[in-house]
């Protein structure tokens, strides 16, 4: 068997230093011969593990044969994001875990395979979307994420009337105030929203539902809603000296860098602080896009504080990787537990204490225990926080009946259907932080289930 | 999107009044809310609280006073001109009710967002006594405004040149020393100024309002950078405010995390500069 193709990357010393794109992509020649390691299973499991089932091996035996055309139109039957999630998704935990070759060696590498079709079509140029005779019925998608542009997707094809009201002044969510640049192209998130507006769907921004209007005026203005409003508010560790200057939510830290382009000023306007050395306080994908984007900023040190080890890490593997080329340095098993005030109110270190791993919890990772008199400090002129975010309240002020969990998420059902009628919701909102294309198959499930209502009401 | 501007107009040395047509945004406004606005594709966001709005005209009307590159920016904006971004409203109303005698107080530019409120508690039934202060008084604003939408009016000044001779706070005192029974005080003004009449009623037991005016970004509760301290808790003030219970604050934390961009903020304006010389 032929060794899974390397993703080319951009030297990690450089990288480290820049905003650009990390991984290049694959060539032609590259795709070819990976998607020639697929052995085309007579009962693929791959696909079972794509939460928007995309025919894996349908896209991968067209690459064998050069028809890269074929391709990203198999993926874009189910997939409306393509070059997004070929770049974000956690493949390691879902298609490729399932691969077969996955038993022996190495996977196919569908998530590279993907993008290297949508960027085939975007240098192309992408064809247009023939729309569909309209329905005549109306679907309001609150929230321009993935799950919303998902959701509005598959439901401008099937001919309603979508409009997406988004609270920002930019669309993709996550994908656009969350996602840095070097992993995600903001240029990338833009052909997708554009793409998705020539399914003929009408994108508001600066739109603040639960201000403007509430949920119920809504319920009145159109036939069917759909909730995609995100995981926004961010967690803080209830910790001394969280407030200082200098200590940042992940969501504000990586808003400034990338919705706001703090990376650009002063030619862009919105500051942000350029920390010599940098903490930044948990092990999850946006732990490490913090970190990485702290380092492009100029800081002499970042490290990574985490509670639990390293196979403990919630990040993609690939992304845990590319920081440790970059020289972002891993404090595992270490826990803050007070912030250290300097001059002027400002951030001097933090105080850090030694974990060791004890017996597994209700998630399953063994649960971190503290270990007595291990208290130390790292010193550090800025914190990032990054342990998390829940639900927005926001759209819940003056919505009767919508039920929420002890957490803020949004219940639904099987069918992503809310406590009230005609209104589905999905994507963080439901489950709390999760992943982009989770996300994404929550908003085809519940256009799925809205389009079943308007047909049947 | 894009927002027009459909008047400009300074009112004070520095300070301007802005007339912006946002009909969705004029429609939900109350008082006591805030709008988030970008003058352009590169520019910062910045928050305003509204001064007035009119949905049937359909546009919100925001003061503000040249500080830095933005609002400088802003201020040479004139009538027709659009603005990228305006959205709103955002925070919480003024929690407005029938109570009985009620002092609002405002300061500097702070003059602006009491003076809806100041429409608001009166049409709620409230007696209404209005103090405005600004340094001197060519920076007093709306003065005729709050003239007639207040049944008094009181004005200082810091150097006597209009009104009492030193500070708003002053003036409120002594309408508590009077023995008035005063229900509640307003005050919306630079965050010294509102620490300073939190002080000062504290020991008379009034209940004692601020709005505060902290960095943010989003202003729907998505990045923190606005949090405060109220009562040992922290709260977003996008979300949880803008207003809370003056004698809760913890008005130092603000000032300091007010000038967390001091030194990017003078950089930015010395860029601002060199291009402006610089010609085209």
């Amino acid at each position: 068997m032929a060794a899974r193709q390397p993703m080319p990357h951009q030297d990690a010393k450089e990288r480290a230093r820049n905003f650009d794109e990390v991984a290049l992509g694959y060539t032609k020649e590259q795709a070819i011969a990976e998607a020639s390691r697929c052995l085309e299973c007579r009962n693929p499991k791959c696909v079972q593990g794509c939460p928007v089932n995309i025919d894996i091996p349908g896209f991968i035996a067209q690459i064998k044969t050069g028809n890269f055309d074929e391709a990203i139109a198999t993926i874009k039957l189910t997939n409306s994001l393509a070059a997004v999630c070929g770049r974000v998704c956690p493949q390691e935990v879902q298609c490729e875990e399932l691969c077969v070759l996955a038993k022996k060696g190495e996977p196919v590498a569908i998530g590279r395979l993907e993008r290297f079709c949508a960027d085939h079509e975007r240098e192309k140029g992408v064809v247009p979307p023939v729309r569909t005779q309209p329905s005549g019925r109306s679907v309001a998608v609150i929230g321009a994420g993935p799950a919303g542009l998902t959701a509005a997707a598959d439901l401008a094809k099937a001919g309603h009337a979508v409009t997406i009201f988004e609270a920002l002044h930019d669309t993709g969510g996550v994908l656009t105030y969350g996602i840095p640049e070097f992993r995600l192209p903001k240029s990338i998130v833009q052909e997708e929203v554009d793409y998705i507006r020539q399914l003929g769907v009408d994108l508001k921004v600066d739109y603040v539902i639960g201000k403007i209007k509430t949920l119920d005026e809504m319920r009145n203005d159109f036939d069917a809603i759909f909730l995609g409003t995100g995981a926004g508010l961010p967690k803080f560790m209830g910790i001394e000296g969280e407030n200082l200057n200098g200590v940042y939510s992940a969501n504000e830290f990586l808003t400034r860098v990338n919705l706001m382009k703090a990376y650009l000023f002063p030619y862009h306007g919105t500051p942000v602080k350029r920390g010599k050395k940098v903490i930044v306080v948990g092990g999850g994908n946006v732990a490490m896009d913090a970190a990485r984007s702290a380092l492009r900023l100029g800081a002499e040190e970042v490290s990574i504080v985490y509670r639990r080890g390293e196979d403990e890490l919630p990040a993609r593997k690939e992304e845990v990787e590319n920081a440790k080329e970059e020289g972002i340095v891993f404090r595992l098993l270490t826990n803050p537990v007070r912030i250290l005030q300097g001059e002027n109110m400002t951030v001097k270190g933090v105080e850090c204490i030694r974990m060791e791993l004890g017996e597994p919890d209700e998630s399953g990772r063994r649960s971190p225990v503290v270990k007595e008199g291990s208290e130390h400090v790292i010193d550090a002129d800025i914190v990032i926080i990054a342990i998390g975010t829940s639900p927005n309240p926001m759209i819940l002020s003056g919505s009767d009946g919508l039920k929420v969990g002890a957490r803020g998420n949004i219940i639904v059902d099987e069918s992503a259907r809310t406590s009230l009628e005609n209104v589905c919701a999905g994507g963080d909102a439901v489950t709390g932080a999760a992943t982009v294309i989770s996300a994404m198959g929550a908003g085809k499930l519940a256009a799925q289930t809205i389009n079943d209502y308007l047909v049947n009401n | 999107m894009s927002y027009k501007i459909l008047e400009k107009k300074q009112i004070a040395p520095q300070v301007h009044l802005m007339k912006v047509l946002a009909p969705d945004v004029a429609k939900a406004a109350k008082a006591g809310q805030f709008i988030i606005l970008r003058i352009d594709e590169t520019s910062e966001r910045i928050p305003l609280t509204i001064a007035d709005f009119d949905a049937g005209e359909g546009y919100v009307t925001i003061i503000f006073q040249e500080m830095g590159k933005t609002t400088k920016q802003l201020a040479k904006m004139t009538d027709e001109d659009v603005l990228q971004d305006f959205v709103g409203p955002l925070g919480k109303p003024a929690d407005v009710r029938k109570l009985g005698t009620v002092i609002l107080v405002g300061g500097g530019v702070g003059i602006a967002p009491v003076y809806p409120q100041v429409r608001a508690y009166r049409e709620a039934g409230n007696k209404v006594i209005s103090i405005i202060g600004a340094r001197n008084k060519d920076l007093l604003i709306l003065e005729d405004e709050m003239q007639d939408a207040s049944d008094e009016l009181y004005v200082a000044t810091d150097d006597g040149s209009k009104g009492h001779h030193g500070f708003v706070t002053e003036v409120a005192k002594k309408i508590l020393d009077s023995g008035e029974t005063i229900a509640r005080i307003v005050v919306i003004g630079p965050p010294i100024l509102m620490k300073v009449a939190a002080g000062m009623t504290a020991p008379y037991g009034v209940e004692t309002i601020v709005s505060l005016n902290p960095i943010m970004i989003d202003g729907t509760g998505m990045c923190g950078g606005c949090r405060v301290s109220v009562g040992g808790e922290t709260k977003f003030a996008c979300v949880d405010g803008p207003e809370f219970d003056a004698h809760k604050v913890d008005f130092n934390l603000l000032m300091s995390r007010l000038g967390l961009y001091r030194s990017e903020e003078a950089q930015c304006q010395e860029n601002h500069n060199c291009t402006c010389k610089g010609g085209n």
